[in-house]
């Protein structure tokens, strides 16, 4: 076996170990009801995550998503309550907005050689800010074309449904598979975290790669905002505050080295069903309280940082000749 | 010869560094279906030579021709498309990356706009075919030997380039049976018409596969000979120093000499430098010759106790000591300048004065701060002393000349007022007068009854400064010389005697 | 002596000068912001509110400051904060002394810098994952202490270092300002700041000159976790309870930001612990202001993040190569420069 899908291997064994141990304990875990609640409920976090891997596996980091998707919930709150602007053509607005922001961010990041977290820092910042400008209170969204989306679902056996973000993001998920996996755009991703010098002088189009991967960390930040406001049918500054710690979390955990350059799009999937398994155990439970999420994601952080350190540091030693 | 002959051509190509002249009108030729060793010692300006005609370092003067058109790549990229590709003894491929894609990054076949992985991998397959290859392409790169690393980077830069092939250090990290894989395909390549420069310090390999070889010292072309004309002696005595017939005795043969006071006994350390004997006495220079890559660098490293040692025992006036760290060979007063002054020697960006006092400062701890009064009055004193040249103490010694640099950093060690110091390469890539400079305090020392350790790939200085004189080779000390026995003959006889005896 | 003095406070000049021009921008704007007053033996105006307020994120910024120094960063400040002020709270309403309580908090903080130093030094894993562990999960282990629920306490005594005063300035200035000013003695008095700039510049190199670099790195982030516990005690006396979901919250980022702002490279090196603390000062001076000067609070996040890409920029190595001429040392820039470009 390739030492480089051990990880990925690794998260996945553990999510159906411990979907294995729930079911144990609640049966009822095992349906396809909590199964498309579990799509449903993470939906916004797992598009905004697929983003994050992309970043993450050039060697970067992205700390504004968050900070957009609340931007988006509140530009599309106040559009929809105060034009006569079609829901659609708003979504096409805010998706502009948002990639344009990622771009400018990894323009900004190539071109003046500042650090990811600097520059993302202030983006999380601005976005927030930008946020608050709009409106400081949780607008509702009543537009009728919002009901509509929102009862569009995909029936499973057995009761469970697949809604429209659900499908949304296992459709993004796809989308970002293909990406990593099957374009030069992909391979230019995974060489700039193998290391920009070495990639550079092989060829890769060092600025044109780093401003897509932040833009289309935007982009993707953008659609997980306007999947958050159809979620809580609201836009709210305040919103979505620390997404991208739990984005980080679930792509750390799914396998992907924080450093750059190894790990698959399809991990972080598992990673952030791994952190919905957790919660809804602990909602299943009842009697456990809810830090015990924390701790938990914590830990696995920890021993996901250590395995990975082994594999580095015994495939090193097995390379060496004595 | 006529022109068309060449493939490549270099013609005074200069390069200056802020205090250095690196390349000072050399010229280079290269034949089609040709490999063409450069040699030189650190320094000489192969590596700024080759960086030259790859675009990594703009020259400053001179042309360079490719198939008689004069070319000015900007950059490696440029470089390699041009026709020129470089193999580096670091793999600069990316091995988080697929074989595959190494090979084909930037021009993966595609198929309705998404790379055609399955057609990549074939393709990828059949490439390494040529070169003997047979080996999964889907697998990282990273999961290959060092050896296979660089055949498929020799593929790819072939493929891409296809007219001259630059490899730089090539077999510094392969054993016998992949140098012999490696140089069949060099042999099929030349065969095919690439020109082909190899840059190297293993003379037999040069002997072996070379038709040609040029010899840089100093930045200067010593010359450019047929490989079967030349004779070994000759060849080091071109790569080392000067003429043999100007033999240096070492007047200081009959010096005083201490009581001994460093005893190692069986020291090595797998993989670096095979376990070794050695006895120095206080006033003694023990010089360590040899070739780039024999094992004296090692040596110092483990003296010093950079890396631990991990078989034979130290004892230091017949008491067993422990050094293994640089902090507790400091306790016992030892001192270590390091080949690579920028990454291992200065802090760039702390002043002159804080550099000097550093090493005294770590080791009298953090509590006992050395009151600036002192600092100022240390650093004004070896400033003076050594001449470092620097505006102020408060200058960033990153700023400095290499040579004021490698002075203040003997100046850190001197504060700590050593009796065993070891200098690897101190007079490397530094300016004449400072050159001096420091083969004068390296007397003064001596004489001063401090025992030294001197590295250094200058064999002519070797000879003026060393009462005794280790010769190291393939990671092992084989041969020392003292008395009258030290001149630069008998060096460059011994570093030949074993390599003779090597290849025999 | 004077020359020393001097230099000093050139090295602080870009700083000073930012907090000037807001403080002028705000007293035009909204004229009682210099006004001061005693009441009952205590100083009360706008700019003792500034020091007041900014207090965890100073106390933050001198830990971080170090941390950034030996080029690592500490992302968990936040987290440990929270663990902190909950350990104090539980602590307290569980009958110990006040005198144990802290004992206890600050044993609590240093243990949560040992765990990061560990991490960064011995395991040699990069400081930006090293202490992501202990920001993610140190939310959850504060939770578990207070179970959830905001822990209130009523020890006068404890409360104390949240709202009492001494000698006239809210006990929050005070300990900072001991806390600042024994920091700053400690590693500039000492040799420990020297040898922390040799690590953060060339750790190899500073490990060949015999500088004892684990230990010192390890000191770094215990440093750190040691100033969060001072911060989240302070926080948690300041409002008489422990909220673990709260406090402390996004503090790392202001924390940084103040490290930066303060002109500190985030590649380590050179630092100085009272140029952070004001660029901690000019970003509560900055939130306060446009409090007070009528602004919507709203703006404040657009404010806070036009003036990191400002400092920023002017900090990036592109940019002082090209403008090397117009920037003088350490980002210290004028608007006319700012126009010249």
């Amino acid at each position: 076996m390739k030492p480089k899908y051990l990880p990925l291997i690794a998260t996945l064994v553990i999510f159906l170990l411990g979907y294995a141990l729930c079911v144990a304990q609640y049966p009822n875990i095992l349906s396809t009801r909590v199964i498309g609640n579990l799509l449903t409920d993470n939906a916004f976090l797992g598009i905004a995550a697929v983003g994050m891997t992309f970043v993450i596996l050039s060697g970067g980091i992205d700390l504004s998503i968050g900070s957009v998707i609340a931007f988006t919930g509140v530009f599309l709150a106040v559009v929809l309550e105060h034009t006569s602007i079609h829901p659609l053509v708003a979504f096409a607005m805010v998706l502009t907005i948002a990639t344009l922001f990622g771009a400018a961010m990894g323009a900004i990041i190539h071109y003046l050689e500042m650090p990811a977290f600097i520059v993302t820092l202030a983006g999380m910042f601005l976005a927030r800010g930008v946020a608050f400008v709009l409106s400081i209170d949780s607008i509702p969204i009543k537009h009728p074309f919002y009901a509509t989306l929102k009862s569009l679902y995909f029936k499973l056996p057995g009761g469970g449904r697949i809604t429209l973000i659900g499908g949304l993001m296992l459709f993004v998920f796809a989308i970002g598979i293909v990406l990593a996996h099957r374009t030069r755009f992909g391979t230019n991703v995974y060489a700039l975290g193998g290391g920009t010098a070495t990639a550079r002088l092989m060829g890769v189009p060092v600025a044109a790669t780093t401003i897509r991967i932040y833009a289309f960390s935007g982009l993707l930040a953008g659609l997980s905002g306007i999947v958050f406001s159809l979620y809580t049918s609201a836009g709210y500054s305040l919103a979505a505050v620390g997404v991208e710690l739990d984005a980080i979390t679930a792509v750390v955990i799914g396998g992907t080295l924080l450093t750059g350059g190894s790990g698959f799009v399809a991990g972080t999937l598992v990673g952030i069903l791994i952190q919905g398994l957790i919660q809804t155990y602990i909602t299943f439970d009842g009697s456990l309280s809810s830090w015990w999420t924390k701790i938990l994601i914590g830990l696995l952080l920890f021993a996901f940082i250590l395995l990975q350190k082994g594999i580095i540091y015994v495939s090193r030693h097995r390379r060496q000749p004595a | 010869m006529q022109t068309n002959d060449h493939i490549l051509q270099a013609i005074r190509i200069e390069k200056t560094f802020p205090g250095t002249r690196a390349l000072d009108k050399v010229d280079f030729h290269l034949r089609r279906g040709e490999v063409h060793a450069l040699l030189g010692e650190n320094g000489a300006g192969k590596s700024t030579l080759i960086k030259c005609l790859t675009g990594a370092y703009r020259r400053d003067g001179g042309a360079i021709l490719l198939d008689d058109a004069e070319v000015d790549p900007r950059d490696t990229f440029e470089a390699q498309t041009l026709g020129i590709g470089t193999v580096y003894q670091e793999v600069n491929l990316l091995a988080n990356l697929t074989v595959a894609e190494n090979l084909f990054l930037g021009r993966q076949p595609r198929r309705f706009g998404m790379v055609d992985v399955s057609a990549m991998n074939r393709r990828a397959q059949e490439l390494l075919a040529d070169y003997e290859l047979d080996i999964d392409v889907t697998r990282d790169l990273a999961s290959y030997s060092v050896a296979i690393q660089q055949v498929v980077a020799i593929a790819r830069a072939v493929d891409l380039s296809g007219k001259v092939l630059i490899l730089d250090e090539p077999t510094a990290s392969l054993d016998a049976h992949e140098v012999a894989m490696l140089f069949r395909i060099v042999r099929r390549l030349k065969a095919r018409g690439l020109g082909i420069i190899f840059v190297t310090h293993f003379l037999e390999q040069v002997y072996e596969v070379s038709d040609r070889i040029t010899v840089l010292r100093n930045g200067q072309l010593v010359g450019t000979r047929e490989t079967a004309n030349l004779d070994r002696r000759e060849l080091i005595a071109m790569m080392i120093g000067r003429e043999l017939a100007a033999e240096i005795h070492a007047p200081r043969a009959q010096a005083q000499e201490g009581p001994l006071r460093y005893r190692f006994r069986n020291y090595g350390r797998k993989g670096r430098v095979r376990p070794f004997d050695l006895d120095v006495r206080a006033g003694e220079v023990v010089g360590m010759a040899g070739l780039l890559g024999s094992g004296r660098t090692e040596t110092a490293e483990l003296l010093f106790g950079a890396h631990r040692a991990d078989s034979g025992e130290a004892e230091i006036d017949g008491r067993a000591v422990d050094l293994s760290s640089p902090r507790a060979a400091i306790r016992h007063r030892f001192g270590f300048c390091p080949e690579d002054r920028k990454t291992s020697g200065i802090i760039g960006d702390l002043s002159v004065r804080e550099n000097i006092v550093l090493a005294l400062q770590a080791r009298r701890g953090w509590t006992r701060p050395i009151a600036r009064a002192d600092q100022n009055r240390l650093a004004d004193h070896y400033i003076r002393a050594l001449d470092i040249r620097t505006a102020d103490r408060e200058k960033p010694i990153k700023l400095l000349s290499g040579g004021n640099q490698q002075k203040a950093i003997l100046a850190r060690w001197l504060a700590t007022e050593p009796e065993f110091l070891i200098l690897d390469e101190p007079t490397r890539g530094i300016d004449v007068g400072a050159h001096a400079e420091i083969v004068k305090l390296i007397e003064a020392l001596r004489e001063k009854g401090l025992s030294l350790i001197v590295v250094s790939s200058e064999i002519e200085e070797l000879v003026a400064y060393s009462t005794r004189i280790i010769v190291l080779r393939d990671r092992a000390h084989v041969a020392e010389l003292d008395g009258n026995r030290i001149t630069a003959h008998q060096i460059v006889e011994a570093i030949a005697a074993t390599n003779e005896r090597r290849t025999s | 002596m004077i020359a020393t003095i001097r230099l000093y406070f050139n090295r602080l000049l870009p700083q000073l000068i930012a907090l000037g021009v807001i403080i002028v921008a705000v007293s035009l704007v909204f004229p009682g912001f210099l006004n001061l007053e005693i009441q009952n033996d205590r100083l009360y105006g706008s700019l003792i509110d500034i020091l007041n307020r900014g207090a965890p994120v100073v106390l933050l910024a001198i830990g971080m400051t170090v941390v950034i120094a030996t080029k690592g960063i500490d992302l968990s400040v936040g987290a440990v904060m929270a663990i902190c002020g909950a350990t104090a709270a539980a602590c307290i309403t569980s009958g110990h002394s006040v005198a144990a309580t802290l004992l206890i908090t600050l044993a609590v903080g240093i243990l949560c810098g040992l765990w990061n130093g560990v991490l960064v030094a011995v395991l040699d894993i990069q400081p930006i994952i090293a202490t992501l562990v202990l920001m993610v999960a140190g939310r959850g282990i504060a939770q578990l202490i207070t179970e959830g629920a905001i822990l209130t306490f009523n020890d006068p005594g404890l409360a104390f270092i949240g709202s009492g005063s001494f000698a006239g300035l809210p006990m929050p200035v005070v300990i900072w300002l001991v806390f600042g000013v024994l920091i700053a003695m400690l590693v500039r008095r000492t040799a420990l700041g020297m040898l922390i700039e040799a690590i953060g510049v060339n750790r190899q190199a500073s490990t060949l000159s015999g500088v004892l670099t684990p230990v010192l790195l390890i000191a770094a982030y215990v440093l750190s976790g040691l100033c969060a516990a001072i911060a989240g005690i302070i926080a948690a006396a300041d409002i008489r309870g422990a909220d673990a979901n709260n406090a402390g919250l996004w503090l790392e980022l202001d924390a940084i930001l103040s490290v930066v702002v303060g002109g500190t490279s985030l590649l380590g090196g050179r630092f100085s612990i009272a140029a952070s603390v004001l660029g901690a000062i000019i970003i509560q001076a900055i939130n306060t202001g446009i409090l007070l000067s009528g602004f919507p609070p709203e703006f404040n996040l657009i404010i806070k993040a036009a003036i990191i890409v400002f400092i920023l920029v002017l900090q990036s190595p592109r940019f002082r190569t090209a403008f090397s001429f117009l920037v003088p040392a350490r980002g210290a820039s004028k608007p006319s420069e700012r126009a010249a470009k």
